[in-house]
């Protein structure tokens, strides 16, 4: 450190006299100080959001870089790039240019694979981060206007994960249009009409590959980017949530302050994940389309799964009996319920999950201090069982896979992953519950035998803050 | 000897920004040297996660730990402030007397302007209008397979398999697209009034899965199944494509065939229903 006083000097004249250009013009100096002195807590599992924000970005740079190869267009071309098996074949100019950009393009492999797996990442890194909210009652008032648009930034990126894997127009992501396609027509009233205005005209239509790139490039992202901007302002402005514990209270937030240290961690996280981001696309294969063929509507793929977070409706799609309700010279298809309705009521329980607990409760008040999940029984045996009911309908997403591996029938897999998907969600929401309860009880009696220790030594310590042990 | 901890730690800070140095150079390196997929993708992580390790370490060892507190101020406003936002809003509001009328014709104009905007929605495509309901088939028209040749019963073995498509000019594979199988003999079980739709063991089916549209690619030909890949629907061929499990609640509509005078396999009239998955207006 010593022998850099000159540089650092230097160093501070140019921060200086930069700031002061910009106080003289805009102001806002004490604007500066307060931002700095933010205090954020420290907590492992608060990184969860800043692990999808930081993927976003990924997505963002990594995006920009495609789109200057894509071409959203079902022309018709023959391929001639360096893949020799598809040498003379004739394909759509989107997938052609999505094989190009893998072969032909410096780097371009490395960025679509890590473009790929940013998106796996950041869904991943919401609904880790989604769940951390849930369990811990951060999502009360008044951060139940937040919880409403981080809700609505998980739609957001499923809908533009599915739109951007649909773009390569291969055949596994063909065959998902197709279904896409057949999800919104089964939709009651509106569906025929609703499938022809989105994708320009019946299936297949050479259309829907511009209108998606619109969708995928500006559309979602430019929501995404507002939304989240709603999502961090409100952050700064309600501050962080804390866990209890000693001089953490309700009125205050216990932590780092943003410069230097927090601002420090956060760059180091950023570029921890850009790492392993990196890695993964540069080692881990991811969606080789070239292999996949060009999409042939009359063709299609065995073994074929979605994109991870697709997987709970790709399941559920599995798993529902052949029922559907005819009436009155119309029908409501078989597909509505399990890719329409379940879904639909999914994403309406998110929203409005704090306002059920606060009509159960009557809890109406300001919380600022995190609820641990074992002192909420109830809650955390809910949420364990509806987790436990979307990863068997993920697992079934697979049920061929599963099948075919252990060598058993798809038919048997099939009914034993019927009934799982409705029994095991209960044993599981109700042992969670009898578990949170023991432990919260063992908590307690720790509690009294520390309180008669301090006693029998004599001291005259305060008990413990109840939320601090275990 | 041992070091001091600053002196460490400056040493350990230093040793994960050189690495960043190299590997970002050598990734340089690589990449002008006509590239290569995953040493770039290691380079590159190894240069970044010695951003993060340098970074990372000096906060946590040289930056000010997380005791810092920050009071809490209480979001709600003042009473007073509550109270003038409301009279600054609702400023002047009294010197109108038909207000509520103005306001209600301003709210109805604002929803025409809107519903207005909503027209060209319509422009985005064309209305079904019965498109769902047929295909290209039409009576007298001819099989033919993906490259254009058409087909006669005795080019079919037993069991064999093949996806056929309307003639003409066009050939795109839309709705039109029908599995074609040559079944032994006997063991088709026609529904009734479809007798005649079978030609020398050959039958036909719209490929398309009454599920979720995709093309029910596989034909289990011991048990004369057809298995839709997707989501694992099973049709009987041989009891009239019946879904037999999985999610598939029709069955595969049935192409009626006919054997033109040059032998070659020919339907007798589109399909007799719409192909493909359901809607609100099919019955």
């Amino acid at each position: 450190m010593s022998g850099t006083k000159g540089g650092k000097k230097r160093h501070r004249l140019l921060t200086r006299r930069g700031a002061e250009f910009i106080d003289d013009r805009v102001g806002g100096a004490r604007f500066v100080r307060e931002t700095l002195g933010k205090v954020f807590p420290d907590h492992f599992s608060f990184m969860l959001g800043e692990v999808a924000l930081y993927s976003f970005v990924v997505l963002v740079l990594t995006g920009v870089f495609l789109t200057l190869f894509y071409e959203p267009s079902s022309r018709d071309v023959v391929y001639h790039g360096r893949y020799a098996p598809l040498h003379g074949v004739h394909v759509t100019a989107a997938y052609e240019s999505a094989v190009r950009l893998s072969w032909d393009v410096r780097s371009g492999l490395l960025m679509r694979q890590v473009h790929h797996w940013a998106a796996l990442v950041f869904l991943g890194a919401i609904v880790a981060h989604l769940g951390r909210i849930f369990f811990t009652g951060a999502f009360r008032k008044p951060r139940d206007l937040n919880w409403m648009v981080g809700v609505t930034l998980l739609v957001l990126a499923i809908l533009n994960g599915f739109a951007g894997y649909s773009l390569l127009d291969d055949l596994l992501s063909g065959t998902g249009l197709r279904i896409m396609y057949s999800v919104v027509e089964s939709i009651p009233f509106i569906g025929d009409t609703m499938a022809f205005w989105i994708f320009g005209g019946e299936y297949p239509s050479e259309h829907i590959l511009g209108r998606l790139f619109v969708v995928h490039v500006l559309l979602v992202p430019a929501l995404i980017v507002v939304l989240l901007s709603v999502h961090l302002g409100l952050i700064v402005r309600q501050k962080h949530t804390q866990f209890a514990g000693p001089g953490r209270r309700e009125d205050n937030v216990v932590g780092s302050k943003l410069w230097p240290t927090y601002a420090a961690k956060s760059i180091s996280l950023f570029a921890a994940v850009a790492s392993v981001l990196v890695l993964l696309g540069g080692v881990v294969q991811i969606n080789p389309v070239w292999l996949y063929g060009p999409y042939d509507p009359a063709q299609v793929t065995t073994a074929a799964q979605p994109d991870w977070y697709m997987g709970w409706l790709e399941g559920a799609l599995r798993l529902m009996p052949p029922w559907e309700v005819r009436a009155l010279g119309h029908t409501i298809p078989n597909l509505f319920f399990p890719a329409v309705l379940l879904p639909g009521l999914t994403f309406l329980a998110l929203y409005l999950w704090p306002f059920l607990e606060r009509r159960i409760t009557h809890d109406r008040e300001i919380h600022h201090l995190l609820d641990r999940p074992r002192d909420r029984p109830a809650r955390t045996g809910l949420g364990a069982a509806a987790l436990t009911f979307y990863i068997v309908l993920f697992v079934a997403g697979s049920q061929d896979v599963i099948a075919s591996t252990a060598g058993i029938s798809v038919n048997g897999l099939n009914w034993v992953l019927r009934f799982t998907a409705l029994i095991l969600p209960v044993i599981v929401g109700r042992l969670v519950r009898r578990w949170c309860r023991d432990l919260a009880a063992g908590d307690e009696h720790e509690e009294e035998a520390e309180a008669l220790l301090a006693e029998a030594e004599g001291e005259g310590d305060p008990a413990p803050d109840p939320a601090l042990s275990g | 000897m041992s070091r001091d901890p600053v002196d460490r730690l400056e040493l350990s800070v230093g040793a994960a920004f050189v690495t960043t140095i190299v590997a970002g150079a050598a990734l340089a390196v690589v990449y002008w040297r006509g590239g290569q997929t995953q040493l770039e993708g290691i380079l590159l992580a190894v240069a970044l996660a010695g951003l993060s390790v340098g970074i990372g370490l000096w906060a946590k060892h040289a930056m000010p730990g997380g005791e810092a507190v920050e009071e809490r101020e209480p979001l709600r406003s003042s009473d007073e402030d509550r109270a003038e936002a409301i009279s600054g809003f609702e400023e002047g509001e009294v010197v109108l007397g038909r207000r509520t009328m103005l306001l209600r014709l301003l709210g109805l104009g604002t929803a025409t302007v809107g519903a207005a905007l909503l027209f060209p929605v319509r422009s985005l495509g064309p209305r079904p209008n019965g498109d769902l309901s047929h295909t290209r088939w039409r009576k007298g028209r001819r099989l033919v397979r993906a490259d254009g040749t058409p087909v006669r019963p005795v080019d079919l073995d037993v069991d064999g398999v093949v996806t056929v498509f309307p003639d003409g000019p066009d050939r795109s594979p839309g709705d039109s697209q029908t599995i074609l199988i040559k079944l032994p003999a006997g063991v088709n079980q026609p529904r009734p009034g479809r007798e005649d739709w079978v030609q020398s063991g050959c039958i036909a089916y719209s490929k398309i899965c009454t599920h979720a549209g995709c093309p029910v690619g596989l034909y289990e030909a011991d048990t004369h199944r057809l298995v839709c890949p997707c989501h694992q629907s099973l049709f009987d061929v041989v009891d009239g494509a019946r879904p037999s499990f999985g999610p598939a609640t029709r069955s595969l509509p049935q192409l009626p065939l006919d054997v033109d005078p040059q032998g070659y396999l020919v339907a007798r009239s589109d399909y007799t229903e719409p192909v493909g998955p359901a809607w609100w207006g099919r019955s």
